[in-house]
């Protein structure tokens, strides 16, 4: 799921024709831009948020969901008055929802926009000479 | 509460049918006017599909909330928490968190490399025939289940807001559910469709605040009070703040809840309704912002609901939900009822018949789309079709799904809407999700892994669906379990346990996807990857949208 293993295949004569056919020409331009530095950077920028970002939100997820299958006890004890663990727990899902999306949002256009719009214009410029 | 009372309240439901009749009437003419007006902008394949992608991000935000939170969601989960408590919540929880999923993983790079259905991001990474026809399968599959489940959530909402008791007559309503849903489709396409949603939502999520802090006022704005009060009117007790009233019963049940879980938090990132949306915007940044839009609106929403569950609770009370025709999907009209006569039923009654109608079109233009599109101009014309063709092909398929839509929702008047969705959650998060997030992100996926994962996940999460307990072998369930679709207690072929397929289909079709890569002796193609990938994360050569 991380968009960051080079590929291992072989380009073999058939899949050039096609994707010559269907990218009309630009194959090598798009493999020139995945060699480029500022699309690795771009890459692994990605990679470095969005898989630590999975991988807590859905720990957090599994780990309310199987305390309250298993330890239905636990989330019965009393924060104050009738509001009691699991309720705090849940609400804290939708806290960390809330969060994950917004921070992911304010971080992607300022690290991840200004990158990949400078790789479509060296793209797209490429391709209309 | 005594049964005079219960009746009185019954009868009072059934005695102001005419102002339900007449904000429902209100709300089509309302909605039907904007699909007219949409209709004189329809004019290429990309209207029609796409909403011409000239949608900004709040509005596909808010439309794609208004798709996803059904008629399970809004009377379903506030009915599941009214009647068991906390464990609604931990269902309307699974529904929120899936998400990031979408966030993070699919909205920008699907929107960089498909067009218009979910087999196109499929094709550009492999161009295989036979991966479009899996795919367009497994689209059509999962928008007939979750139109099944809405269409038999009509037949009684209907029959306890309109006073419609007799069988005829409520079939005569779903019949007419069904027209109105094929005319905004056909006159509306995508443009229309999408603005019914954001109407819709925006009603919706208008009701169900005002009804929320109608309810928080009652108990002096404290949650602890209100929570205090359900309890002591429940038959539970202080257990229905906790979890396992619903599923905490066996060693099955608890298993059977972590493959809802599983089901619900993976499902969401497959679903096609859902994705085909995200080619509604011009580019990927509206993309990822419609998303977070619609990650606040079900979010806050889904709060909203468990206020209203326990609401209903204190208020109208599980006997009397339990007494209602539709159960514990009457419990949020009960309430509102209670609270505010027969206005505020009325507009709650008028908000859960206008979420069935918009979710309805949706899940059609969907389904239309994926057969003209994928089937007929991808498959069977072998991607020669002329684009007005497909667009004929498009309108003739949303009449013959509505038509289907019609005959299965009055075959299945009566199923519990809630559990229908958790199964198209199941089949969409086992069919469509793992052969996407392969397509995206891995370099050595070929076109066998993607057949082997659709077709592996479709079968075993449909096949487990009908040998499961859903299908036959629970003639006479315990007190708040579904009875099977099959009555005959004689009749029992369930040897899975599970209600839901998820915890065994969905690593399945994972496990298959991976296993008919590495043993596949064709090579991965790498220059189509090194395309995917430099698309999917800058945009390149995706279709902009908008007329600017």
């Amino acid at each position: 799921m991380v968009p960051n293993q080079s590929g291992r295949g072989s380009v073999t004569s058939t899949t050039t024709t096609q994707s010559a056919q269907s990218a009309r020409g630009s194959a090598s331009g798009y493999e020139a831009v995945r060699a480029s530095r500022d699309f690795w950077t771009l890459r692994r920028r990605f990679g470095s948020f969005v898989v630590p970002a999975c991988a807590l939100f859905i720990t957090w997820y599994f780990l309310f969901v199987i305390i309250a299958v298993f330890a239905p006890g636990f989330m019965r004890t009393s924060v104050f008055g009738d509001i009691n663990v699991g309720l705090c727990f849940g609400a804290l899902q939708f806290v960390s929802t809330f969060a994950i999306a917004v921070s992911y949002r304010r971080w992607a256009q300022r690290r991840l926009d200004p990158l990949s719009g400078r790789l479509r214009q060296r793209l797209e410029g490429g391709r209309r000479q | 509460m005594t049964a005079a009372a219960a009746t009185g309240t019954l009868a009072a439901t059934v005695g102001t049918p005419a102002v339900n009749f007449v904000i429902f009437a209100f709300f089509v003419v309302l909605t039907l006017a904007i699909a007219i007006s949409a209709a004189g902008t329809n004019r290429s394949t990309t209207d029609y599909y796409a909403g011409g992608r000239a949608f900004t991000g709040w509005q596909n935000g808010i439309a794609i909330g208004g798709d996803y939170l059904s008629a399970a969601s809004f009377l379903g989960i506030a009915g599941i928490i009214a009647l068991s408590g906390y464990d609604g919540f931990l269902y309307s929880v699974g529904f929120l968190v899936g998400w990031l999923f979408v966030l993070m993983l699919v909205s920008e790079p699907f929107r960089n490399t498909g067009r218009y259905t979910v087999a196109d991001v499929l094709d550009l990474r492999l161009k295989a025939v036979p991966v479009r026809a899996a795919a367009a399968l497994s689209t059509l599959t999962i928008s007939l289940f979750y139109l099944l489940a809405q269409m038999a959530g009509a037949g009684a909402l209907v029959s306890l807001l309109l006073g419609v008791s007799n069988s005829a007559g409520q079939d005569i309503i779903v019949a007419v559910v069904g027209l109105l849903m094929i005319f905004y489709v056909l006159v509306g396409g995508m443009k229309g469709t999408t603005y019914v949603q954001i109407v819709k939502a925006t009603i919706l999520a208008a009701g169900a605040a005002v009804t929320t802090i109608w309810v928080l006022s009652k108990a002096g704005f404290s949650l602890s009070a209100l929570l205090h009060h359900a309890a002591a009117s429940s038959a539970a007790g202080k257990a229905v703040l906790g979890p396992g009233l619903e599923y905490g019963a066996n060693t099955v049940s608890k298993f059977d809840f972590i493959s809802l879980a599983i089901a619900l938090v993976f499902g969401t990132a497959g679903l096609p309704h859902v994705l085909m949306r995200l080619y509604t915007v011009p580019n990927a940044r509206e993309a990822r912002r419609s998303v977070v839009w619609t990650i606040w609106v079900v979010g806050l929403f889904y709060l909203c609901t468990l206020v209203l569950g326990f609401g209903a609770m204190w208020l109208v009370g599980g006997k009397q939900i339990l007494a209602a025709p539709g159960g514990g999907d009457s419990a949020v009209p009960l309430l509102a009822f209670k609270l505010g006569g027969t206005l505020l039923l009325g507009i709650v009654a008028a908000v859960a018949f206008a979420t069935i109608l918009a979710v309805v079109a949706g899940l059609t233009i969907t389904a239309s789309a994926c057969f003209a599109h994928d089937v007929y101009a991808g498959v069977l014309r072998g991607g020669e079709a002329e684009p007005g063709e497909e667009v004929r092909v498009a309108r003739i398929t949303a009449v013959v799904i509505g038509a289907v839509a019609v005959v299965g929702g009055i075959y299945a008047k009566g199923i519990n809407v809630a559990f229908l969705v958790g199964l198209a959650f199941a089949i969409a998060a086992s069919a469509n999700l793992p052969s996407i997030l392969y397509s995206l992100f891995w370099p050595r996926f070929t076109a066998r892994g993607a057949l082997w994962s659709i077709y592996g996940g479709l079968i075993s999460s449909v096949g487990l669906i009908i040998f499961s307990p859903v299908v036959s072998g629970q003639a006479h369930p315990a007190p708040g379990a579904t009875a099977s679709l099959i009555t005959d207690p004689h009749i029992n072929f369930a040897f899975f346990p599970l209600n839901n397929p998820g915890i065994v289909s969905i690593p399945l079709a994972f496990f298959l996807g991976w296993l008919g890569t590495v043993t596949d002796r064709q090579p991965a193609d790498s220059a189509r990857f090194a395309r995917m990938q430099v698309r999917a994360l800058t945009g390149v050569g995706a279709e902009r949208g908008g007329r600017s």
